[in-house]
């Protein structure tokens, strides 16, 4: 197979969902990510399709380590998704998950700026219809705004392209740097997709209102392309340091307090794509390693949390935290995945999560960046309470809930795709060096020696106390039916108040101008009205006899005047 | 090194492991419903910490930063942290907390009735 078919298993795979129905349907469905994934693996690196469009280079397809290893990843998050997915009847969704892994492959492997413009708006659009199919007012709303941001992150990087190819850097996407004005306008685009601080939201706002699969869609593909370009693009930038460090921090506040359970993932989406930022910052060959094998392995525990939480939602319709509990006795099976995703995500040793972010953590200290360090030892810590305990606690322990009753296990293909996302969970945290050997740099690095483990196990067992002992003491806040301010409350609340606080205004003035106006013309009128008017002076009408005496008059002072 | 992860597994997922296996004949009282067997979890907990705070003196570590030397830091800092981000979260939402329809006036109450028909089909 010729490199430059690589995204065409996965764009087929979506037309062909489009056209058959059933089991036929499910069978290509599955094919497709397995055919693709096939097509990476006789790939080799270097081996590069090129051409040439109005008389510019371009590489539509590049093969080298890292995108082979992105593109194997987005294969098997596809396939995770689809087998997720399978009981599904709704046509433009499934064709969209299908069309939106692909453009997530075509980006990875994009050798230019164009072509990757061209995926990273694919990436939007196709993302978008898993928002809209949930069908209901909400995912509406939220959706529209996710495409505004995604489509404007696609506008900026099409504007930096366009200045980057004429600063005559031309269109091969290689290292960027923030050097130029260009750089850091894709700087930003890429920022926007890979959720910075205060551009984050449209993460946090869409994927709780996706539809259960869509959300599982969702968190594998479009924040880790914008890793991939980052890593491609700025590596070694030191701003991504600090960036990282507020991205693993903040959210987890957020995350202790939000109802939405899938919203408390959303956060700790932000928190996990923190600690890659900060590897790539740091822009070592250990950090890299890190940051790409975390993203890697985030695609799996992400991935699995999330259709735990998707059955959840699937079996009793709901989703917010206060409402849920309980339900082990109905889904253990859920239950216990679950927490194999929580246990990963937290990176107790023997989970992937940890062979990855000790990495990074490890990387960070060598580079002497003790504050940093600290922050990320905070942030794992948190990111344990509120990911590790309190989703499988909140959904599957705590009060008993209503939902009780009525919850059945989900149906056994999301069973499936759990169990494979978990398999792998472990499987890659047990033999690290199976994911070690597809980074792009060669490593000897050991996760697990004894004072990693013992300081990691400590890290997490004190604070599970310390959400045993907040809960015994009651201090632990309970979930609570809210909504919670974050930065889009800029754009949903202040910037529409202040627009119509402004319209306001100035129809005020414009009416007070109009006013005066018109009471002005008014009086005009009556002015005009008073002298014209039918008994007005100018307007009255003179009987003859008076014209006549008048006519006297003036002849009769012509005459005296002629005499005198 | 392996038993402890083992023990560390057990306590973090707050007894989930014990979970798995449903006592048999059971159809109305399921595991937690039992207070001693939260007793049993809460507890195997709290001696893990402790086994794990005195593992610091035998293990010797080899560090890169000085502050790992210093007795039971990563216990420390875990526990505290962890009160502190509780804490801070609270106040946090003293700031930020709006009701569930500050943003649309029309709240779907139950918003899973609104995605259609796709969810539906298993039923």
């Amino acid at each position: 197979m010729p490199e430059f078919a690589v995204t065409l298993p996965l764009l087929i795979g979506a037309l062909l969902a489009g056209l058959t129905r059933g089991k036929l349907r499910a069978i290509l469905m599955m094919a497709a990510p397995i055919v693709g994934a096939y097509l990476v693996y006789s790939l080799t690196p270097g081996q590069n399709f090129q051409t040439e469009l109005l008389g510019m280079e371009v590489t539509p397809v590049r093969v080298d380590s890292l995108s082979i290893l992105f593109g194997y990843l987005f294969h098997l998050a596809a396939f995770i998704g689809v087998v997720y997915s399978l009981h599904l009847k709704d046509t433009p969704q499934l064709v969209a998950s299908l069309a939106y892994a692909a453009c997530a492959v075509g980006a990875v492997f994009a050798g230019d700026l164009l072509t990757l413009f061209l995926y990273w708006e694919g990436l939007a659009v196709t993302s978008s219809i898993l928002v809209f199919a949930r069908r209901s007012g909400r995912s509406l709303g939220a959706g529209i705004r996710y495409l505004l941001v995604q489509v404007f992150s696609g506008v900026l990087l099409l504007a930096g392209t366009i200045a980057w190819a004429h600063g005559g850097n031309g269109l091969d996407f290689n290292h960027i740097g923030l050097e130029s004005m260009a750089g850091k306008i894709i700087f930003i685009a890429f920022g926007i997709k890979a959720s910075f601080p205060l551009v984050h939201n449209w993460l946090t706002d869409s994927y709780p209102e996706a539809t259960p699969s869509g959300t599982v869609f969702l968190s594998a593909f479009t924040t880790k392309v914008a890793i991939y370009s980052l890593a491609r693009g700025y590596a070694g930038t030191e701003q991504l340091i600090y960036i990282g460090v507020t991205m693993a921090c903040f959210p987890i506040f957020y995350a202790v307090i939000a109802n939405d359970l899938r919203r408390v993932l959303a956060y700790s989406l932000i928190n996990q794509l923190g600690f890659m930022v900060v590897g790539i910052g740091i822009g070592t060959e250990l950090a890299l390693n890190g940051a790409v094998a975390h993203a890697f392995n985030d695609v799996l525990f992400k991935g699995l949390l999330m259709m735990s939480m998707g059955a959840v939602l699937h079996v009793t319709g709901e989703m917010r935290g206060s409402e849920l509990g309980g339900l082990y006795k109905k889904m253990p099976k859920t239950a216990i995945l679950c927490m194999i995703g929580a246990a990963s995500i937290s990176a107790f040793p023997l989970f992937n999560g940890f062979v990855s972010k000790s990495m990074i953590v490890t990387a960070v200290l060598q580079e002497g960046h003790e504050w940093v360090w600290l922050g990320l030892l905070f942030a794992a810590a948190g990111v344990f309470h509120h990911a590790g305990i309190k989703i499988p606690f909140f959904a599957f322990f705590g009060h008993n809930s209503k939902h009780i009753e009525t919850a059945h296990e989900p149906p056994k293909n999301m069973l499936v795709a759990m169990t494979i996302a978990a398999s792998l969970c472990i499987g890659i945290g047990c033999f690290p060096s199976a994911l070690y050997a597809l980074l792009p740099y060669a490593t000897d690095y050991n996760p697990y020696d004894a004072s990693h483990v013992l300081s990691q196990v400590q890290l997490l067992a004190f604070s599970a106390l310390a959400f045993l002992s907040l809960n015994l003491y009651k201090i632990y806040p309970p979930e609570l039916r809210s909504t919670h301010l974050d930065a889009q409350w800029v754009y949903r609340r202040f910037a529409p108040t202040a627009i119509r606080k402004t319209f306001r205004f100035v129809m005020s003035i414009d009416q007070a101008i109009r006013k005066t106006a018109l009471k002005w013309m008014g009086r005009g009128v009556l002015g005009l009205a008073r002298h014209h008017r039918s008994e007005g002076v100018l307007a009255r009408s003179w009987p003859t006899g008076s014209m006549v005496f008048w006519v006297a008059v003036l002849l009769g002072s012509t005459l005296l005047m002629y005499y005198v | 090194m392996s038993d402890e992860h083992k023990d560390m597994k057990l306590g973090s997922d707050q007894g989930a492991d014990v979970g798995k296996k449903p006592e048999p004949g059971s159809d109305k009282t399921y595991l937690f419903d039992n207070p001693r067997n939260v007793k049993i979890v809460i507890r195997g907990l709290v001696v893990l910490c402790i086994i794990l705070a005195i593992l610091d003196l035998v293990i010797h570590r080899h560090s890169v930063h000085p502050w790992e030397h210093i007795f039971a830091f990563y216990p420390i800092y875990g526990f505290v942290s962890c009160v502190v981000l509780v804490l801070l979260a609270k106040e946090l939402r003293k700031l930020v907390m709006r009701s569930e329809s500050y943003y649309d006036p029309y709240p779907d109450t139950d918003p899973f009735d609104d995605d259609g028909n796709q969810e539906h089909h298993d039923a």
